[in-house]
């Protein structure tokens, strides 16, 4: 398949080449290692390959189709407009390389710059990079530039307790063996943000929270970011982008550094990838950016163009002194959140983000009502996600959900802390129906009568 | 190829020259062709500190380069040259005038007998043109 | 706003904006409006408001922009721009791939871990490796993953001193950027006059402090290193661990396999070999295969077979390896991007597979020997997948690489990678990849004698191209110098 020579094409061109068999262009491979035998199922056509993909994708219980979901922890069911995928589908935007040559990829590249611009106008940021992998490598990459910034004399990065756990494990997979430290306060994952204010000093290069955090909660961290300024330490923000439509943005408190899991713009679930890292900070700090920078100039004819700029500070040049090893990043993730942010726009994102709040405090307070749950944090302001106190533990609420009403119920907050075994964590988008809040409600009451 | 080689300098194997008079460091004609058009240069040191022969005294960065510059000798950096930030395209035009990055006071002059002379380092240059 | 002085071929979306112009709108609550924290609400959100046609004008106008395989010939070399089949894309936007999460129970998403399972034994096959991960996001990340296995590995048993990582100089940049992102010491070794990793100076460098090397086979030069099995031998005899940069795998498929030549870990590229877009920067998927002894290590979770039901159909599952180095992001990896090299890989087979590196090899060295005669080729012996050719002549100086690139573009095609690898003057690196007919090949060898010609008798043609695309040459100098990262830098 995909391989259009013809048998006589074939040997043109190998007599062209000036050897007789194919076989005689691998003599440089050892023989004792050619044509190895490998064990794969025979070839299929288009028309048996799709049979068979079909059915392991109907294999799957389908949220929105199948299954109620109220699961969030870092990836969540939103709406995406039919245009994101439209666009993506175009093949001059996905078959492209990286924009290495750039009078032949003006596309990309002016879809970059916009989506440079539009993470600074949500985070309040000056600068944005081209992408990172996901929220998790992004906060990964935060340490790794507050490093740099220092030049390796800040070797500590403080992580709030409240960061995904995901992204925690993943900074600690990166950095736990090296000369640098990644520290996380030991008050326990629900302690409140200035907890890590103590385990900074004057090794500190970074410390990193969330907004909203795991559990739900957003804080205004602008007094914490100041106290964090005052050690000579960078302050890092992970967000959720959609909070951002409502919310704050977290350049006005301070931040120095802001990522995300941009997943929420515009990105399909798709069982966790690919998804999209934000990662934004400020203009001093440019050249410690890890990963592609799309900057503006002019072309011969005196068109304003777009071109790669500062790709001196990347692996390709810099090699083993390169800040980050970055290269591929996810560029058409990045497009899909450029072309959802140009539709939603101003009033669209904000419109998205109030409906995914009334949502979920409606849901928060059906569920507060209910005898034996309560909400863990009443008095902390909340986005679209919640954590609850439950009779029973967790994993027998959402186990009992699923069968009986086919509902995600959220993430048992035991899987990761085992203190939090009674505690659920609910996620209530603009999917969500006020019938389905109802139906989860009914359900968490007669679990919690059962007992 | 041609490249200004002043013949009151000193040069190293990395392309840095000093001036064994004023003390002044900088890259050479050389140098700056090889990284052509310079965007960006940081001088990591600052006034009134020792450095080491070897030490990185400053970063240059160029569209499509980016080059540690050592320093030539041990010493004390007496001066930085501060406007170079904000006018980086000099080490192209003057990068034995303008784009001197540091001055320093040379701790033992005997180090200053190990570079090379600017026949040896016209030389050094010419081998690298294949 | 803009500035003045320039031409605007296609505004922005912040010059398209108009206030109150909306292009989707979302239903009204059906919920009680809850209050709203006045201190945390944001004052100002300052995005553009536009209509759908507005976006979908501008992102097609934009489209139109851009060189793709899907327009024409993509020889941009270690890259493999090979046709991206458009079953695959299908595949990946199936409703039950698409809209699974990845915190489902596992009982909920049997098809997706059967996808996944599928692939890590595919992958396992077709490289002779005893384990898979498929977690890492693309193939630096992947490069990343296995230092960091190399790392714990000598770690786990109290063999700590070892933190030098060997990295020949034809390596792609990514290899020393990985290794010191992991704490590593780098050190480069030069290659020989065949292109080869110069094996002598290998063997100087094998000491008790040796982590590993990395090493890309067929290498950045498109050649197979010669003295594999010496080298592997060199570094398993000092105690390192040999890494395989699958980067340029697509040479190799059902030809040779790393296991079988001694190799302890590599990633492989599913969005160069395995046929999944590049997507003009990104998603890639760079899975982690390891031998027996390093299977332990992988990073977790990974989808094993836990239990059969009574019809005996596996039931999979998530498990953490005993010692694993732990996750490198979150979530499973790229899933949309594995269900599209899945499809790929069941449609090829081993048969298709091999047929893969055997056109790919055939295309490389036909382009190589059409065109040895025009332009030099330092290292000119049978290549695999990709050559090398030189930019640049004696007979018309002032010509560099660059402007036989740029020239190409007006013949439509996009050039090959410049400037890589480093230890080739004025590179540049050709990799026709296996979906190129017989006839492509031809009309790229004519426009690059018509090149070679030009260059002699009309060379400022090649220093101005290009002439016939919708940009001119670039000012990147200016790019850096004045630094607009975002339409807020007008200011």
């Amino acid at each position: 398949m995909y391989t259009p020579h013809t048998p006589e094409e074939r040997q043109a061109m190998l007599r062209a080449i000036g050897v007789e068999r194919i076989e005689d262009l691998f003599v440089d491979v050892p023989a004792k290692y050619r044509y190895p035998k490998m064990n794969l199922p025979p070839a299929m056509t288009e028309m048996e390959a799709t049979a068979q993909m079909q059915s392991l994708a109907e294999a799957n219980e389908q949220v929105g189709k199948d299954l109620i979901s109220f699961l969030g922890a870092g990836a969540y069911h939103h709406y995406v407009p039919a245009v994101v995928d439209h666009i993506l589908r175009r093949g001059e935007f996905y078959t492209a390389y990286t924009p290495y040559q750039p009078e032949v990829s003006q596309g990309t590249l002016h879809a970059i710059f916009e989506y440079q611009s539009l993470m600074c106008a949500l985070t309040g940021m000056e600068v944005a990079n081209a992408s990172m992998y996901d929220g998790a490598t992004a906060v990964a990459e935060a340490v790794n530039m507050a490093y740099h910034v220092f030049r390796g004399k800040r070797p500590k990065a403080v992580l709030a307790p409240s960061l995904h756990p995901q992204y925690i494990a993943t900074t600690l997979t990166y950095y736990g063996h090296s000369d640098r430290e990644v520290v996380i306060p030991e008050e326990g994952p629900t302690a409140e943000p200035d907890v890590v204010l103590k385990y900074v000093d004057d090794r500190t290069s970074l410390v990193m929270v969330q907004y909203p955090d795991f559990f739900g909660r957003m804080y205004d961290f602008t007094e914490l970011a100041q106290a964090v300024h005052e050690r000579g330490a960078l302050f890092g923000v992970a967000v959720n982008p959609m909070a951002l439509g409502l919310f704050k943005a977290p350049g006005e408190m301070g931040a120095d550094i802001v990522t995300a899991e941009g997943q929420p713009l515009g990105i399909p679930l798709s069982f966790g990838g690919p998804y999209l890292g934000v990662f934004a900070t400020r203009k001093k700090y440019v050249r410690k950016i890890a990963g592609r920078l799309v900057g503006e100039t002019v072309d011969s004819r005196g068109q304003r163009a777009y071109v790669l700029t500062l790709t001196a500070r990347e692996q390709h040049i810099r090699r083993a002194r390169a800040t980050s090893n970055i290269c591929t990043n996810n560029a058409l993730m990045a497009l899909a959140a450029t072309v959802y942010l140009g539709l939603l726009g101003k009033q669209g994102l904000r419109q998205v983000a109030e409906l995914n709040y009334h949502k979920a405090h409606y849901a928060a307070q059906r569920i507060a009502a209910l005898e034996g749950y309560e909400l863990a944090f009443p008095n902390t302001p909340f986005f679209n996600e919640f954590t609850v106190k439950t009779p029973v533990p967790a994993s027998q609420i959402l186990q009992a959900l699923l069968d009986e009403f086919d509902i995600l119920g959220g993430y048992d907050l035991g899987q990761d802390y085992p203190e939090l075994d009674h505690h659920l964590l609910i996620a209530v988008t603009e999917m969500n129906t006020r019938e389905q809040i109802d139906l989860l409600a009914e359900a968490l009451n007669v679990i919690a009568r059962r007992g | 190829m041609s490249w200004k080689i002043p013949e009151n300098l000193k040069y190293t194997k990395s392309d840095e020259w000093i001036d064994p008079q004023t003390g002044k460091v900088g890259i050479t004609d050389y140098a700056q062709s090889q990284l052509s058009d310079v965007v960006y240069v940081e001088i990591i040191v600052s006034e009134g500190e020792t450095v080491n022969k070897g030490d990185i005294i400053a970063t240059i960065e160029s569209v499509k380069a980016a080059a540690d510059v050592y320093a030539p000798v041990s010493g004390k950096v007496v001066e930085v040259n501060e406007g170079l930030a904000d006018t980086p395209e000099v080490v192209n035009s003057d990068p034995y005038g303008d784009a001197w990055l540091v001055r320093m006071e040379i701790s033992d002059p005997s180090e200053l007998d190990e570079l090379m002379d600017a026949d040896a380092y016209r030389k050094y240059c010419e081998e690298r043109e294949d | 706003m803009a500035q003045q002085d320039v031409k605007i071929r296609e505004p922005l979306l912040i010059e398209l904006s108009t206030p109150g112009r909306r292009g989707v709108r979302f239903p009204e609550p059906d919920v009680p409006q809850a209050d709203l924290p006045e201190d945390l609400v944001r004052s100002d959100l300052p995005l553009p408001e536009v209509s759908e046609v507005d976006v979908v004008r501008h992102y097609t106008r934009l489209s139109q922009y851009n060189h793709g395989v899907d327009i024409n010939f993509y020889p941009l070399g270690s890259c493999t721009m090979k046709y991206n089949p458009k079953v695959n894309e299908d595949m990946a936007r199936l409703p039950g791939f698409l809209n699974i999460h990845p915190l489902q129970p596992v009982e909920t998403v049997q098809g997706a871990l059967a996808v996944m399972y599928t692939l890590q034994e595919a992958l396992k096959e077709i490289t002779g490796m005893a384990g898979v991960s498929l977690q890492p996001a693309a193939g630096a990340h992947g490069e990343l993953t296995g230092v960091l296995i190399i790392r714990e590995y000598h770690r786990s048993r109290g063999d700590t001193k070892r933190n030098k990582i060997l990295v020949p100089d034809s390596a792609h940049g990514t290899n020393p950027a990985s290794s010191a992102m992991s704490g590593m010491r780098v050190v480069e070794i030069p290659s020989d006059k065949r292109g080869n990793i110069d094996l002598e100076k290998l063997k100087a460098e094998c000491d008790d402090t040796l982590a590993g090397l990395m090493i890309t086979n067929p290498n950045t030069l498109g050649l197979f290193e010669e003295h594999i099995e010496e080298v592997v031998q060199a570094v398993h005899e000092a105690g390192g661990l040999v890494y395989g940069d699958g980067a340029n795998l697509n040479a190799l498929l059902g030809i040779a396999r790393f296991g079988d030549m001694g190799f302890d870990v590599v990633h492989l590229n599913l969005h160069k070999t395995f046929s999944t877009p590049h997507g003009g920067g990104g998603p890639g998927s760079g899975p982690v295969a390891v031998a027996e002894h390093l299977v332990d290590f992988l990073p977790g979770p990974v989808v094993t077979i836990v239990d059969q039901d009574e019809e005996g159909t596996p039931i999979y599952g998530f498990t953490w390896p005993e010692k694993s180095i732990g996750r490198v992001k979150a979530f499973y990896g790229h899933f949309g991007v594995m269900v599209r090299a899945l499809t790929y890989i069941l449609m090829l087979g081993a048969d298709g597979l091999r047929q893969v590196a055997e056109d790919a090899v055939l295309n490389a060295n036909y382009l190589r020997v059409l065109l040895q005669d025009t332009y030099h080729i330092p290292y000119n012996r049978l290549c695999k997948h990709e050559f090398v050719a030189e930019g640049r002549w004696p007979d018309a100086p002032g010509i560099r690489a660059l402007d036989i690139s740029k020239r190409l573009m007006d013949f439509g095609f996009h050039p090959p990678t410049n400037y890589f690898p480093l230890i080739v003057h004025e590179a540049l690196m050709i990799e026709p990849t296996e979906t190129e007919s017989k006839a492509t090949l031809d009309a790229f060898i004519d426009a690059m004698k018509q090149i070679a010609r030009e260059a002699r008798e009309n060379p400022e043609l090649l220093r101005k191209a290009p002439h016939n695309t919708p940009f001119g040459r670039v000012d990147e100098v200016r790019a850096a110098r004045q630094l607009i990262l975002t339409w807020f830098d007008w200011a």
